[in-house]
């Protein structure tokens, strides 16, 4: 299976990567072959077979409600690039 | 041309737990920004999520009344898309094995009919955190207190074909899970959100029409006048031989309008897969079971319960059951006060008046349920009259006086029911006033003399200063007239 250049890039933009038109051709052409890969095992009868939804043949644990946390806002804040009156500022984001 | 109406609900409802659903963060509205965020919440790298049982027993409570399957064994995916308020990039979210399964709700409507509205399943998500576009030098700020809050998201069949139906089964849901207490829902602060599918088709038709996604309405009155206003959208696109694109839209309550939300090219692509954080979570029936002994009485029941008790009608019985904390308000006016139409009309209308001009819930009620059951006593054995009692109703909600009986005797607010000094009365008052005695006793038509004994009451009333108890004042003067 092959995948087209306008996939790639609406995948990109989705991602949020920039790729060049040169990355493009060669993710074309790398994607594709992942995609083989795919095509390849797709080809196993697997109508019998569960889907899997984990590798780990194990459940998951539950935590009891209760907070165990603490406010480290300064903390954490102290790697954002600006804050402000307790905030995250981020480019502005309205449609 | 006409058209058939077919709605699907989406409702997001947020879960009264303590904390997150991955996380130990508190979930307390009103705290500072950015304090109830730990590493987890903001996918600080390593971080690794571990699920809050409460929000699975809250969902499996939430399928239980609803009569729905329990999904035995769930799991989570990742939705991905890239929005500021969500850190991690993706929503931890349910999609391919959701913690409820089918089920459904049955709807009381206006004609006195019932719907049942099929519900498809509702899954365990987290929610976003907020953004605040007010001006930070050109950026927008961020808190993240309400990520990773549990959510339900209940997805309904598209089973609706009326607003007032849509609407009805809103109100039932926001009943329901007040009822359960897993939800507190306070619309206002967003602890339930409806989207709304919408699409149209020719009358009669199998095929459904393209449909829209109407998002976020956060109150009732919204919701009707936004299915209002896009039904008639798509209509007057249709019926000028446009078609109807799917998108999702912002509807903006205040101005009664809609815009599309999200451009075409963006059109929503979450590759969804497996979340490799999380195992598959499995519920037994001892989890189960131990949800259903947690279930308390349900609207539906407490409803008959009411009609049945209290001998209240469907409508009062309606209206006091569908809100929890109304019902338990009304059961504690109940306890103290022995008139349940009386307590019903009360609360029904000064006490909810006063909550909605104020804004308030009924938690915040400056009046406890058993105030006015004590006023409501008042009122049933005649000691104030209903003008008295607004007046009573007044002092309890300013917090003057808490005490029913001290505020009647400190205002002089108690009915003169002795019939002695009322009969002196009407007779002093009917000697100052032989016209109109003279005239009430000419007039032959029932109706009239029944309006000219009303020309009476003024003077009376004021003869004994507002506290003579009008019924039987209307007694003595029918008596006296020779009625």
């Amino acid at each position: 299976m092959s995948i087209s250049r306008a996939d790639i890039e609406k995948v990109a933009v989705l991602a949020r990567i920039k790729v060049d038109g040169e990355q493009v051709s060669a993710l074309e052409k790398d994607l594709g072959n992942i995609l083989d890969l795919v095509d390849q095992l797709s080809a196993a009868d697997t109508d019998s077979v569960e889907p899997m939804a984990h590798p780990l043949d194990a459940v998951q644990r539950l935590r009891p409600d209760v907070v165990t946390e603490t406010n480290q806002r300064q903390a954490f804040q102290s790697i954002a690039p600006a804050t402000e009156d307790g905030l995250y500022l981020v480019p502005k984001v309205i449609e | 041309m006409q058209w058939d109406i077919v709605i699907g609900l989406e409702i997001h409802v947020q879960l009264a737990t303590k904390t997150k659903i991955f996380s130990g963060s508190s979930t307390a509205f009103g705290a500072e920004p950015n304090t109830q965020a730990n590493a987890v919440d903001l996918a600080m790298p390593g971080t690794l999520p571990v699920p809050n049982e409460q929000a699975f027993r809250y969902a499996v409570m939430f399928g239980l009344a609803t009569n729905a399957e329990i999904g035995r064994r769930s799991m989570f995916e990742r939705k991905n898309y890239f929005y500021p308020d969500l850190p991690k990039g993706y929503q931890t979210t349910q999609l391919a094995q959701p913690i409820v399964g089918p089920g459904h709700v049955d709807i009381d409507l206006a004609d006195g009919s019932s719907k049942r509205v099929r519900i498809h399943h509702a899954h365990l998500e987290e929610d976003a955190g907020k953004s605040l576009h007010e001006d930070y030098h050109g950026m927008s700020g961020i808190d993240l207190n309400r990520a990773g809050t549990p959510l339900i998201e209940v997805v309904t069949e598209p089973d609706m074909n009326t607003a007032e139906e849509a609407v009805a089964f809103a109100k039932k849901l926001h009943s329901l899970v007040t009822s359960l207490g897993i939800c507190d829902g306070d619309m206002s602060q967003g602890s339930m959100r409806f989207d709304v599918n919408i699409s149209l088709k020719p009358k009669g038709s199998e095929t459904l029409g393209t449909r829209t996604e109407t998002k976020n309405l956060n109150s009732f009155r919204f919701m009707e006048q936004a299915i209002a206003h896009e039904v008639e959208r798509q209509m007057d696109i249709l019926e000028d031989g446009g078609t109807i694109t799917q998108e999702t839209r912002l509807y903006n309550g205040d101005r009664d309008e809609s815009r599309s939300m999200r451009s075409k090219e963006e059109a929503n692509d979450y590759r969804y897969f497996p979340c490799p954080d999380l195992l598959p979570v499995e519920i037994d029936d001892a989890f189960i079971e131990d949800a259903r002994a947690r279930l308390p009485e349900l609207p539906d029941a407490r409803k008959a319960r009411f009609k049945e008790q209290y001998g209240l009608n469907d409508y009062d019985a309606g209206v006091l059951s569908g809100d929890a904390r109304l019902a338990t308000f009304f059961e504690e006016t109940m306890a103290h006060g022995k008139d349940a139409k009386l307590a019903a009309n009360w609360i029904q209308g000064e006490f909810s008046a006063r909550l909605n001009a104020e804004e308030k819930s009924v938690a915040e009620s400056p009046i406890s349920g058993a105030q006015l059951g004590a006023l409501v006593t008042r009122i049933a054995d005649n000691t104030v009259s209903s003008a008295g009692a607004k007046k009573v109703f007044e002092a309890l909600w300013s917090g003057e006086n808490d005490n029913v009986d001290a505020i009647i005797e400190a205002q002089g607010l108690k009915q003169v029911s002795d019939t002695g000094a009322l009969e002196s009365m009407v007779d002093e008052v009917l000697a100052g006033m032989p016209d109109q005695v003279a005239q009430y006793q000419g007039e032959e038509d029932p109706k009239k003399r029944k309006k000219m004994l009303g020309g009476f009451m003024g003077p009376l009333m004021k003869a004994s200063k507002g506290q003579g108890n009008p019924k039987l004042f209307n007694e003595i003067l029918v008596r006296k007239l020779g009625g």
